[in-house]
């Protein structure tokens, strides 16, 4: 039978909801047990929300100063020892779970599973290769400890609430490594929907022109109560900051509904957006490549189309 | 401070990739295959620390088969002062890739090696945290501006900028190190001509991977490959008033 440890994720003492994701990924191996593991200077607000989340056996927490800030180095040595006895370790594959995760991998000596959006058994998994333009069944040795991160955007977030959860103080006896030191986290404060969770998302890309005239997708944004997101291009050229991009190498989203606003649909953007629920597609362009696989298209000027969207909304 | 660099070839970003109708992989004969965009990168940034004089040499490594040549001359052709290419015709997988870095590591003793985040084929994003690992040294994954001055290298630190999902994320570390690239931090210069014909006369080092006497138990099998589900395209609206009428129905607005 599998014993699964999913490694929580965690900002500013709040539980990430990319952590329940990750025990849906766990739930469906069907495993004797799902504990999660919070390293920590502070647990116990997080390990109680984690307590909450249902299909969660036992809470594991690791208090030390050093997991002050999720440092990989430091953290994995530690992960890498509560995973005893477990036949998987489990991480969203955010960035925070694709820094730490092969860290795991690698002291364990074994693979690693990368981004897995199915479980076809306890070893057998999907995962994306080619910027999701091919599909790949991975078979993991079952005679070792399986270390996978989950892709975010292929689970649902595993249900709050119904859930009490026993959290257990776990010692593990490691040195850990002081060659790597946090200085600062630069976090764009906005009090608009979190980008990875949002059901509605609007994006702008290269065809909004400037910084200044971005303030035209927040206000539509804000509108229909929509996360803002962006394309590489309109990050690159300075209109937004980097937390914004979806995409191959920025966040990989499902929202209900997204709206790509002057994005041509580049397959690295796309592959940010192929779970979305519907895809509304605003580009001057009738020819643009999103509107192959846009589910509503209208072409035309943004700077025309979206006062129009928001007078028509009322 | 000598760095070595990850310098895989990989199918070009640009190729619309095909799964072969049977499942057994995906179309690569006849297709462009460039240097991964991400390794382009890491490259760039090693030359520019070596003309700040921060390092002396930049070694571009490529793990695969022989006839990787023409693009090691690509790295060459760049800037690189000398390649190394471990031939094997497997594909191998990144606990392997991170096997080999980690014996030329031993050898050339470098102050740094910087690898891109991930390669573009498998999207693996491993390989230089692995590395990093096995060598018990610090890694720096997901850099968009990396900070070594000569006073700072030969202190032994670099300052790195990470690209994380709540931002901008700032750590020190101590050399030697492992560093991903990120695609904002830099842009690759363009080859020119005069430097291809200069790179023929610059060394390729060739190892044979089983010289190198690691174990390749990569314990992951891939047994199928399949196209993704396809998105069709949808209904074109003519308007706003349509695009509100369209989301309400679907209940979205
Ligand atoms: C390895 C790699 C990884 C990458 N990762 C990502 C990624 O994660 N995310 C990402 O987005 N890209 C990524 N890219 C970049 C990608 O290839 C494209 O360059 C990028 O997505 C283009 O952004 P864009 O659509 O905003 O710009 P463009 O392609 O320039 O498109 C702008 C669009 O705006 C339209 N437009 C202009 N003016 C107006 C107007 N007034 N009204 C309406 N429409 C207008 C134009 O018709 C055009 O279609 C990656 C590239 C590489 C090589
Ligand atoms: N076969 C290889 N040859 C050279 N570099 C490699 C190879 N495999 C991986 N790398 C390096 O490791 C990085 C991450 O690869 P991956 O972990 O496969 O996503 C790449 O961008 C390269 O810099």
């Amino acid at each position: 039978m599998s014993k699964i440890l999913v490694i929580a994720e965690h900002l500013g003492g709040k539980l990430n909801p990319s952590t329940a994701r990750a025990v849906s990924a766990a739930a469906a191996v069907k495993p004797e047990a799902i504990d999660v593991l919070v390293l920590a200077d502070a647990v116990d607000a997080i390990a109680a929300e984690a307590a909450k989340i249902e299909g969660v056996s036992r809470v594991l927490t690791i208090v030390r100063a050093e997991n002050a800030h999720p440092l990989a180095a430091v953290l994995a040595p530690q992960i890498a020892k509560a995973a005893a006895g477990y036949s998987h370790v489990f991480v969203p594959s955010t960035t925070f779970g694709k820094d730490v995760a092969p860290r795991v991998a690698a002291l364990l000596g074994v693979a690693q599973v990368s981004d897995v959006m199915s479980v076809e058994s306890a070893h057998t998994f999907k995962r994306p290769i080619y910027a999701g333009n091919a599909i790949v069944t991975v078979e993991a040795n079952s005679a070792h400890t399986v270390v996978a991160t989950i892709r975010t955007a292929s689970w649902p977030a595993a249900a709050s609430g119904a859930n009490s959860a026993p959290v257990e103080a776990l010692n593990v006896d490691v040195a850990l490594p002081s060659h790597t030191r946090f200085i600062e986290l630069q976090q764009g404060k906005s009090d608009r929907p979190d980008l990875q969770s949002a059901s509605k998302v609007v994006s702008g890309g290269r065809g909004v022109g400037s910084k200044e005239n971005f303030e035209i997708i927040y206000k539509f944004a804000d509108k229909i109560g929509a996360a803002v997101g962006a394309s590489r291009a309109a990050v690159d050229a300075g209109y937004v900051p980097n937390e914004l991009q979806v995409g191959q190498t920025g966040k990989i989203i499902a929202p209900e509904l997204y709206v790509a606003v002057g994005i041509s649909g580049a397959i690295q953007h796309l592959t940010g957006i192929k779970d979305a629920g519907t895809i509304v597609a605003i580009n001057k362009d009738g020819e643009a490549p999103i509107f192959e696989i846009a589910d509503i298209g209208l072409v035309g000027d943004l700077f025309k189309i979206l006062p129009e969207l928001d007078s028509a909304i009322g | 401070m000598k760095i070595l660099v990850g310098y895989k070839r990989v199918v070009d970003y640009n190729v619309r990739i095909q799964v072969k109708p049977d499942g057994t992989g995906v179309v690569t004969d006849g297709v462009k295959l460039s240097a991964n965009p991400f390794d382009d990168i890491a490259l760039e940034e090693a030359l520019r620390l070596r003309e700040k004089g921060v390092a002396t040499e930049v070694v571009v490594v490529a793990i695969g088969p022989a006839d990787l040549t023409a693009h090691l001359r690509n790295g060459l052709a760049m800037g690189a002062n000398r390649a190394i290419h471990v031939v094997t015709d497997a594909a191998v997988q990144p606990l392997t890739a991170a096997r080999v870095f980690q014996r030329l590591v031993e050898k050339e003793q470098p102050g740094l090696v910087i690898t891109g985040k991930q390669a573009i084929d498998d999207d693996a994003n491993q390989t230089g945290q692995m590395l990093a690992t096995l060598w018990d040294r610090p890694q720096a994954t997901f850099a968009s501006k990396v900070d070594i001055s000569v006073e700072s290298g030969a202190d032994g630190k670099a300052t790195v900028t990470r690209e994380v999902d709540a931002g901008l994320e700032v750590i020190e570390v101590e050399l030697p190190a492992v560093i991903t690239t990120d695609l904002r931090l830099n842009e690759p210069r363009f080859i020119k001509l005069p430097d291809i014909m200069k790179a023929k006369a610059k060394p390729i080092d060739t190892i044979e991977f089983a010289s190198l006497g690691i174990e390749a138990n990569d314990h992951l099998k891939t047994t199928h490959y399949a196209a993704p589900p396809k998105r069709s395209r949808g209904v074109m609206v003519k308007d706003a008033t349509e695009l509100v009428a369209a989301l309400k129905q679907k209940g979205l607005l």
